[in-house]
């Protein structure tokens, strides 16, 4: 197994690492149980996401890719940001080894989760704009 | 930047005397073990003279000693061996433990499949497995215990005596996979009543792909590999002569100074030990007293084995971990699981393997760089943030 140059960049010095204090949607996937853990703090203004920050628990490439999907959305409107699939995120770091592409997949249900807590908190139903966050048991582990 | 080796557990340096002495049997003395001419008899004589070594180091004959590829042949070759002999009488239950090697456990697992039964003994919280829990799992049906001398993750030596009186008395085969024993401490077959067992000569500073399995005297095995004469005809193949003579000349060394590489290394590691036992929310996996010289093995909350590595890698520091993300498999190590680690506390495992080759510097190097690489980690880690807030509770 081995990381491409762009995540060994990301996971050495990542990009939006910290909490945003008044962040209007924070999302939390994974559990400690499968050794992941990403938290997404998002501040949206006018449908715009104006700053982005990350906290993850996990492997390098968790980081990484935690890194480079806060970068994808940063000042983006929320319709790119829900485009923002996996794969591009695998693709935007230059590819990642099989056994951690469920990283990627973490990231993007991340940034999902997170928006779906800004509808929440307006009183909108998040489901049919941001879809069905999966639940993350540890079965979930072997996506 | 500082380089510091850790890893000694996964594979060593060759050491300067082997390379010397390996050197002549590529370059002039190439010839083929089996044949008659003078070059031929040249090699014929090493291999010979490396059997004797590793049979010294023993405390067996050299009759008894027959090169592998490594460790992990000599493991199937004994345990295969001995299902088959014991398949002959009826007998097809064997003993291990629930940390061995993948060498032994996937073996066993080929076995379950054809049809044998395997008990799969605990090691409980200090890594060791009880005297009683093997004498109480033999029965008539037991062909053979098979138990390690010491764990590769977490370093705890096994009461390897006691239990081949136990196996002795009851009249059932007894292998030990000493791979990580080896040249680090001293073992001696006959007194320990060890009928068969398993070394690796790239974890004492012999070259990768040669190892060896010690066979006692009158127990015919059968062959795992068929073919030419080689080895007494029980192991088929032409001799890797560099790596054989290499393997004797490593294991002659490292005996010869076993004692005092052993307080030296120990030493090292218990400094270790003490320092990184500072650091908060931190745990020693294992016995610290029935333990390998070289091996430091930890976990620390809230921060994942994976990145532990390559942030001490980024600080020229080579380490292992038994995180899954390090395992390859979505699970952290089985022998972490074995000793009742949560998986959570497993994936935050860190193990240091040090050698004589490593000194003082190199314990503060690492300790000098730990502790901030774990505040870091912890310092974007919603799980520390978790474990913190509880605490608060
Ligand atoms: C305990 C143990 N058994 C077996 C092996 C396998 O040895 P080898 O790599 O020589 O096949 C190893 C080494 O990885 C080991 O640590």
């Amino acid at each position: 197994m081995q990381y491409s140059e762009k995540v060994m960049e990301h996971f050495a010095n990542p990009h939006n690492v910290g909490e945003i204090p008044d962040a209007n949607g924070v999302g939390e996937i994974g559990n400690a149980k499968c050794g992941d853990i990403m938290k997404m703090f998002l501040k949206i203004e006018n449908d715009i996401i104006v700053d982005v920050k990350f906290k993850t628990y996990g492997c390098a490439s968790a980081i990484a890719t935690s890194s480079i999907a806060t970068d994808m959305i940063k000042g983006q409107p929320i319709s790119e940001a829900l485009k923002l699939t996996n794969k591009a995120v695998v693709e935007a770091l230059d590819g990642l080894p099989a056994v951690k592409i469920h990283c990627s997949v973490l990231a993007e249900q991340a940034i999902k989760a997170a928006l779906a807590d800004y509808y929440k908190r307006q009183g909108i139903d998040p489901e049919p704009i941001v879809g069905k966050i999966e639940e993350h048991d540890h079965d979930a582990c072997h996506i | 930047m500082r380089y510091v080796y850790a890893d000694n557990a996964a594979t060593t340096p060759v050491s300067k005397k082997v390379v010397e002495a390996i050197l002549p049997y590529m370059t002039e003395h190439y010839g083929n073990p089996s044949s008659l001419y003078a070059i031929g008899q040249t090699a014929f004589s090493a291999v010979d003279k490396a059997r004797e070594q590793v049979a010294a180091a023993l405390g067996a004959d050299k009759k008894e000693i027959f090169f592998t590829s490594g460790g992990s042949e000599a493991d199937n070759w004994a345990i295969r061996g001995a299902a088959a002999l014991g398949a002959k009488k009826g007998k097809k239950h064997l003993i291990t433990t629930k940390f061995e090697h993948h060498a032994v456990l996937h073996t066993m697992a080929a076995l379950e499949k054809q049809g044998f039964t395997v008990t799969y003994l605990d090691v409980y919280e200090d890594g060791l497995v009880r005297t009683e829990d093997v004498e109480k799992a033999i029965t008539d049906e037991t062909c053979l215990v098979t138990i390690m001398y010491a764990n590769n993750e977490i370093g705890t030596v096994q009461p390897i005596a006691e239990i081949g009186k136990i196996c002795k008395d009851k009249g059932v085969l007894f292998h030990t996979d000493a791979v990580q024993a080896v040249g680090h401490i001293a073992i001696n077959v006959k007194e320990q009543n060890i009928d068969m067992l398993s070394l690796s000569g790239h974890k004492f500073h012999a070259t990768k792909g040669i190892g060896a399995l010690y066979c006692k005297k009158g127990l015919r095995l059968p062959n795992l590999i068929e073919g030419g004469a080689q080895e007494s005809g029980r192991r088929a193949g032409t001799e890797n002569v560099p790596g054989i003579v290499g393997l004797g000349v490593a294991i002659t060394e490292m005996c010869e100074n076993i004692e005092e590489n052993a307080k030296k290394v120990s030493a090292l590691r218990d400094r270790l030990f003490e320092g990184a036992s500072k650091i908060s929310h931190s745990r020693i996996n294992g016995s610290t007293e029935k333990r390998l010289p070289g091996n430091f093995s930890m976990c620390f909350e809230g921060v994942e084995g994976e990145s532990l590595l390559l942030m001490l890698d980024m600080n020229g520091i080579s380490a292992s971990s038994g995180s899954a993300c390090t395992s390859g498999s979505l699970d952290p190590s089985h022998v972490l699981l074995s000793i009742g680690l949560k998986h959570e506390v497993a994936h935050g495992s860190l193990r240091l393997s040090l050698s004589e080759n490593n000194t003082v510097e190199d314990v503060d190097y690492i300790l000098s760089v730990l502790p901030g690489i774990i505040d870091r980690l912890r310092s974007m880690s919603p799980l520390w943030d978790h474990i913190v807030e509880n605490e608060k509770q």
